[in-house]
């Protein structure tokens, strides 16, 4: 029963930080540049937000599968498989998750007053100046509140999941999974017990992350 | 006014009307069947249809572990049909089958499948060791049939520890097909009247022995509110215009 548990916590974890670097660094951007069809990118980013679980799985598997459209290359070239691996489920989270973050992170840096930024710029800091030490430190909260979403949305991750990795116990066997294993089993008493556990567990996250953002005002 | 007054006039009539038609259809059958029948008895309720004008069939197909634990929790099913012995006697020790209903309809075979492109087809079970097949699907045991057959005759070949750590767990038997038909994995245990179904996408390389033959039992429900239909569709599954629908899908008489 904890191997489940150590599973889900591992690929939840690395999602968010995944996705937390992918999401910031979108947002960052989106925030700042201006172009043609912005609103369209705008949505393909939010699209896994919307769509259901099982349509990116399947996109996932016509992508990144062994005979995928990028997944043939990685295993020509690399001999990488992510389908029925935990590493496969890392992705499928970190996708899901993914727009937690970029909005959170958007919305965050477009509120940073852009007069600190100039000031910045006019005392000779670099872009990524500007970023490391103006932006982000002002944008943190919007982001840590961001990340926090995407851990607790990676956690509870299931569709995608199992059309990308499967249902291998001790493997890619993630909390989520195992109950819905137990139940289809009939496995009454094991589905009680998982769902304890997934139940404290997010608790005891909302409670962390709750003392976290209070402790920053 | 008096327009929009008849104009709602209208609307209620044309509701009456759907509600009446909808009373006419009321005879309807829910059967859960078996993943592996998927294809074939949606052909036999069709006919079933077509022989009972008003009745209409309405099919929940997944792997027989799963639709066992629906019909446990109380799911409104009439008629079920499990791809194994076993999942049935589960459903008869929990008292969920109307006496006397129970009845083999369909008979299949356990076969050894490889995607259409594999370079190599395993000639017999020892060849699966070979590091060609890494990754091997079958149905997860505990809850699909094809899974127990296949760890059966795993065990039986002496294998069980040499492809354990290869094994990709399925759903359901259709979703192994599924696997091996994209290319995920090098070989897949289904049954014959699947790999049939994918004909261009994957290759039997072998019929695999089974302990006891993979014979499809199907019940009534006790809880069935429809238990004469329920008993007619038995009876038509196991009538000669349903056995040559089976037929055609290539299962056998048991």
């Amino acid at each position: 029963m904890l191997t489940p548990l150590w599973l889900t916590l591992k690929v939840a974890l690395l999602a968010t930080l995944l996705a937390g670097a992918a999401g910031v660094a979108l947002g960052w951007w989106m925030s700042r540049r201006r172009f043609v069809g912005k609103d369209v990118v705008d949505a393909v980013l939010l699209l896994p937000m919307v769509l259901p679980p099982t349509v990116i799985g399947y996109y996932l598997i016509v992508l990144i599968g062994r005979n995928g459209v990028f997944g043939q290359y990685l295993d020509r070239w690399f001999g990488i498989n992510l389908i029925f691996t935990w590493q496969g489920a890392v992705i499928a989270a970190a996708v899901v998750s993914l727009p937690l973050i970029y909005k959170a992170a958007r919305a965050a840096f477009e509120e940073v007053d852009g007069q600190f930024a100039s000031a910045a710029r006019t005392l000779g800091a670099g872009e990524a100046e500007v970023f490391w030490r103006i932006a982000l430190p002002l944008a943190v909260r919007g982001i840590a509140a961001g990340l926090m979403l995407a851990f607790a949305r990676a956690m509870g991750e299931f569709g995608a999941t199992l059309m990308i990795a499967g249902n291998l116990p001790g493997k890619t066997q993630t909390l989520s999974i195992a109950v819905y294993e137990a139940v289809q089993a009939g496995n009454d008493t094991l589905a009680l017990e998982l769902t304890a556990v997934i139940s404290v567990v997010c608790i005891v996250v909302l409670v962390i992350s709750g003392r976290l953002l209070q402790a920053r005002h | 006014m008096k327009n929009l007054r008849r104009r709602w006039r209208a609307w209620a009539c044309c509701a009456a009307l759907s509600m009446g038609s909808a009373a006419v259809h009321a005879q309807e059958l829910v059967v859960s069947a078996a993943a592996s029948l998927t294809n074939a008895f949606q052909a036999v309720g069709q006919a079933f249809e077509q022989s009972r004008p008003g009745a209409r069939v309405v099919f929940n197909f997944a792997a027989s572990g799963p639709l066992l634990a629906q019909i446990q929790q109380g799911a409104p099913v009439d008629v079920f049909a499990s791809a194994d012995q076993e999942t049935m006697d589960r459903a008869a020790t929990a008292r969920l089958l109307a006496d006397g209903t129970r009845v083999d309809f369909a008979q299949n075979t356990l076969v050894l499948i490889v995607p259409a492109a594999a370079k190599q087809s395993p000639r017999q079970l020892s060849e699966l060791t070979d590091a060609g097949y890494a990754r091997i699907a079958t149905g997860t045991p505990a809850t699909v049939p094809v899974g127990r057959y296949t760890m059966g005759a795993v065990e039986k070949a002496g294998l069980a520890a040499p492809l354990q750590p290869r094994w990709i767990y399925g759903e359901s038997v259709r979703q192994v097909l599924n696997y091996v038909a994209r290319g995920e994995v090098d070989a897949g245990f289904v049954y014959r009247t699947d790999a049939l179904i994918e004909r261009d996408k994957t290759r039997i390389a072998l019929t695999v022995p089974t302990a006891a033959p993979v014979t499809y039992p199907i019940a009534q429900i006790a809880a069935s509110k429809n238990a004469t239909l329920a008993r007619d569709f038995i009876a038509f599954v196991r009538s000669a215009p349903g056995q040559d629908v089976l037929q055609r899908f290539g299962f056998s008489r048991p």
